[in-house]
């Protein structure tokens, strides 16, 4: 009996669980802050923009990430994605507090971040946040 | 190598439910079964793909990567061993919260395919700061 309550309580759980984490999944966050540089991405940043995106060996959304981000910057001139592994540059992922990969930052032209996202995030947020990125470099 | 995400989610629900039952039961050999099968996984075999694969006969739309679902199998094996261990020194928290979190675990993997083995890696890598490469 007790059994059969924890069980269900654990399957209840876990539906609510699913449920928040495919409304957050890849949802782009104003939780910008910290200036990237060059040396810190280990790459050239982008012109007008750059997509920062930490992978792992064992992550499962980050292929689709990375088609993703391919595709936006194959779109958008001047803009770069640079691909970190996470596990060789932990120093970087717990200075920024990354604890789930993908997590993609969106950086203007002078490396500050601007947007944040967890997951594989949807082409037309990405789009929206590198439009604000841009825009962040002009003005 | 790759994998049907399909598989990977048909099996991910027998496990949902031979952990669901392990709980409802207490039954600690079912639970040794799940653990064998988790070890299987982590060597790549699935006995269960011959099963999926007279179910489902249409292609997939895409495969993905075999080695963030055998890493979960491993996460999954860990649990289910600690699960084992609860049962049979009669440490009922130990037992049904280890077994718990495996069912919590593969609910999620076959309702929703969130794969919350895969995302330990990165945390579990964190936390190891002398293992560095």
């Amino acid at each position: 009996m007790e059994g059969l309550l924890v069980a269900l309580a654990t399957l209840a759980a876990a539906t609510v669980f699913g449920f928040a984490w495919r409304l957050r999944q890849g949802r782009m966050a104003d939780r910008g802050g910290p200036v990237l540089t060059a040396d810190d991405i280990g790459a050239e940043l982008g012109e007008r923009a750059t997509l920062v995106q930490f992978s792992t060996a064992f992550c499962q959304p980050c292929r689709a990430t990375r088609r993703v981000l391919a595709e936006v910057t194959a779109m958008v001139p001047g803009v770069r994605h640079v691909e970190i592994d996470a596990e060789s540059r932990l120093e970087l992922v717990r200075e920024l507090g990354v604890l789930r990969t993908p997590t993609v930052l969106v950086l203007d032209a002078a490396g500050t971040i601007v947007r944040r996202a967890a997951g594989l995030p949807g082409k037309a947020d990405v789009i929206a946040a590198l439009g604000l990125a841009v825009r962040n470099g002009r003005s | 190598m790759q994998v049907d995400p399909r598989a990977l989610r048909f099996s991910a629900a027998i496990t949902t439910s031979v952990l669901a039952l392990v709980l409802v039961t207490g039954n600690v050999w079912l639970l040794g079964a799940q653990a064998l099968l988790f070890a299987l996984g982590v060597a790549g075999v699935s006995p269960f793909r011959p099963v999926f694969q007279r179910l489902v006969k249409s292609p997939p739309k895409e495969l993905e990567d075999a080695a963030p679902p055998r890493f979960a199998q491993a996460v999954g094996l860990v649990f289910t061993v600690v699960g084992i261990v609860g049962y049979v020194v009669q440490v009922t928290p130990l037992a049904v919260g280890a077994t718990a979190v495996a069912l919590f675990a593969a609910f999620l993997n076959a309702a929703f395919g969130f794969c919350l083995g895969c995302e330990m890696y990165l945390i579990i890598r964190r936390l190891t700061p002398a293992a560095t490469r």
